[in-house]
């Protein structure tokens, strides 16, 4: 049990709560290695979690003995720096969003503030009100310097994101009995291609489609990979019965094509999404009709 | 060729399909800048899409180098995609139409070239490949040979 027990009013609370986490440096490095931050990250052993734990408490007593709290470029960091970076981008790498490191990151507060509590049962309420809101401070500016690790960790899952709109679902329309649409957005690389040619031919199977529109406006280049996917799909859809139509090939894009070199002929493309489904509405033997005049639209 | 070089100038790795993504979207961005149409954009994007896959696929992965050039006082874009793999071997064969030692649609080579404006590859088999593209906007200055 720490010797200052009953702390006097003057006890300035950033040195207390240094002191209070170095002493339960042990006890704090335990209940953290349950949390899920330390949990998920350190899988080889509890011990090795325990560990990680220590040195976070070490370096947070480090920065509230320099009377730090609000400063994440604190000496103190320098040492775990490095480690919770490793954290960081071991969270972002199985998937955890920002979001999620950050509340896992705020859930290391709450084990820490009960001992802290509990180490100040007797001291008077205003003090323990002055180390709690110290601490909180202090845990909020690790969660700071975590965060800006685990940015540059997300960046480049990010930016994957952002540039390959990868994890825009492929959504298959039904826009007329038998006819089904897939607009395409971003990169079609191989392995999107696979994802879009297997929804395409199951929405054909699911509900019957003899038409199925590929809508292409959103696909910023159609070099010789892409033409050769679209053309894969468009095969398969035959074998399974389907007609499949390419619609939304941008001017730029499809002098590209010829110049390229690629012959389309083989497959059947619309300018846009609109006029594939009059063509295919014609297909299927439905016939447009202009509402007559005067008639509320 | 004369032209001179410009000052702005980008090396992109080429190491994994993201980085396709990059280049695609450097060149695209580079080609608006200097005020290509968008039809000029398009090709010199493709053309930089089909050799950079190659440089991914064929090569074990490179390079892309991109300056801004000026020739005549027209303006342009260079590419110059390079890699340490296997080189060509048969430089005709690989331009042929359709020709492909893998399972692409043998267009890529052969459709950059009638993409852009200016076309050069230097390989050697075992020694690696370079491949060198410049566009311009509007035309290409002086005579162009016929293709
Ligand atoms: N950078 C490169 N290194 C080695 N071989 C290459 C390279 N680029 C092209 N090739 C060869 O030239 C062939 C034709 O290339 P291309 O026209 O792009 O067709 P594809 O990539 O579809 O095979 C390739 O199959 C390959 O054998
Ligand atoms: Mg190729």
């Amino acid at each position: 049990m720490p010797e200052q027990q009953t702390a006097e009013e003057q006890t300035n609370p950033t040195e207390e709560v240094g002191t209070f986490l170095r002493g339960r440096r042990e006890q704090i490095a335990q209940r953290w290695a349950d949390a899920a931050l330390f949990r998920t990250v350190f899988t080889v052993s509890r011990e090795e979690a325990v560990e990680a734990g220590r040195a976070v408490v070490e370096a947070l007593a480090a920065v509230a003995a320099a009377g730090r709290l609000e400063d994440a470029e604190a000496d103190g960091f320098a040492v775990v720096r490095e480690q919770l970076a490793r954290t960081a981008h071991s969270r972002a790498r199985s998937g955890a969003t920002l979001a999620q490191i950050s509340a896992e990151m705020d859930a290391l507060r709450p084990p820490v503030n009960d001992l802290l509590l509990d180490e100040l049962s007797a001291a008077p309420a205003e003090h323990v009100r002055k180390c709690t809101t110290a601490l909180a401070v202090l845990m909020g500016t690790l969660r700071l310097v975590m965060m800006e690790t685990a940015m540059s960790a997300g960046q480049e899952l990010i930016n994957r994101q952002r540039l390959e709109m990868l994890e825009i679902a492929t959504p298959v329309i039904k826009l007329w009995e038998g006819i089904v649409a897939v607009p395409l957005i971003g990169t079609l690389d191989s392995a999107r291609s696979q994802v879009v040619m297997e929804t395409l031919l199951d929405a054909v199977v699911e509900q019957h489609a003899r038409i199925a529109i590929l809508d292409i406006t959103g696909v910023p280049t159609v070099d010789s990979l892409v033409a050769q996917h679209l053309m894969k799909t468009v095969a398969a859809a035959r074998l399974m019965g389907a007609e499949c139509i390419v619609s939304g090939i941008r001017p730029a894009i499809a002098q590209t094509i010829v110049h390229l070199g690629i012959d389309l002929s083989s497959v059947l493309t619309r300018a846009s999404l609109a006029d594939a489904l009059a063509y295919a509405l014609q297909q299927q033997g439905a016939h447009i009709v202009p509402a007559p005049a005067g008639e509320p639209q | 060729m004369t032209h001179s070089t410009g000052s702005v100038s980008a090396c992109l790795p080429i190491h994994s399909d993201l980085d396709l993504v990059r280049v695609r979207q450097h060149v695209r961005q580079m080609t608006a800048q200097l005020g290509f149409g968008l039809v000029e954009q398009t090709k010199l994007v493709t053309a930089a899409s089909e050799l950079a896959r190659n440089a991914l696929v064929h090569g074990g992965g490179g390079q892309m180098e991109c300056t801004a050039v000026t020739s005549g006082g027209v303006k342009g874009l260079r590419l110059v995609f390079s890699d340490e793999g296997p080189g060509i071997g048969d430089l005709d064969q690989a331009l042929t139409d359709g020709y492909t030692s893998g399972e692409g649609l043998g267009m890529g080579l052969g459709g950059a070239r009638r993409l852009v404006h200016d076309f050069s590859v230097d390989t050697r088999r075992g020694s690696g490949t370079t491949v060198t593209v410049t566009s311009w906007i509007s035309r290409p200055p002086g005579p162009r040979e016929a293709p």
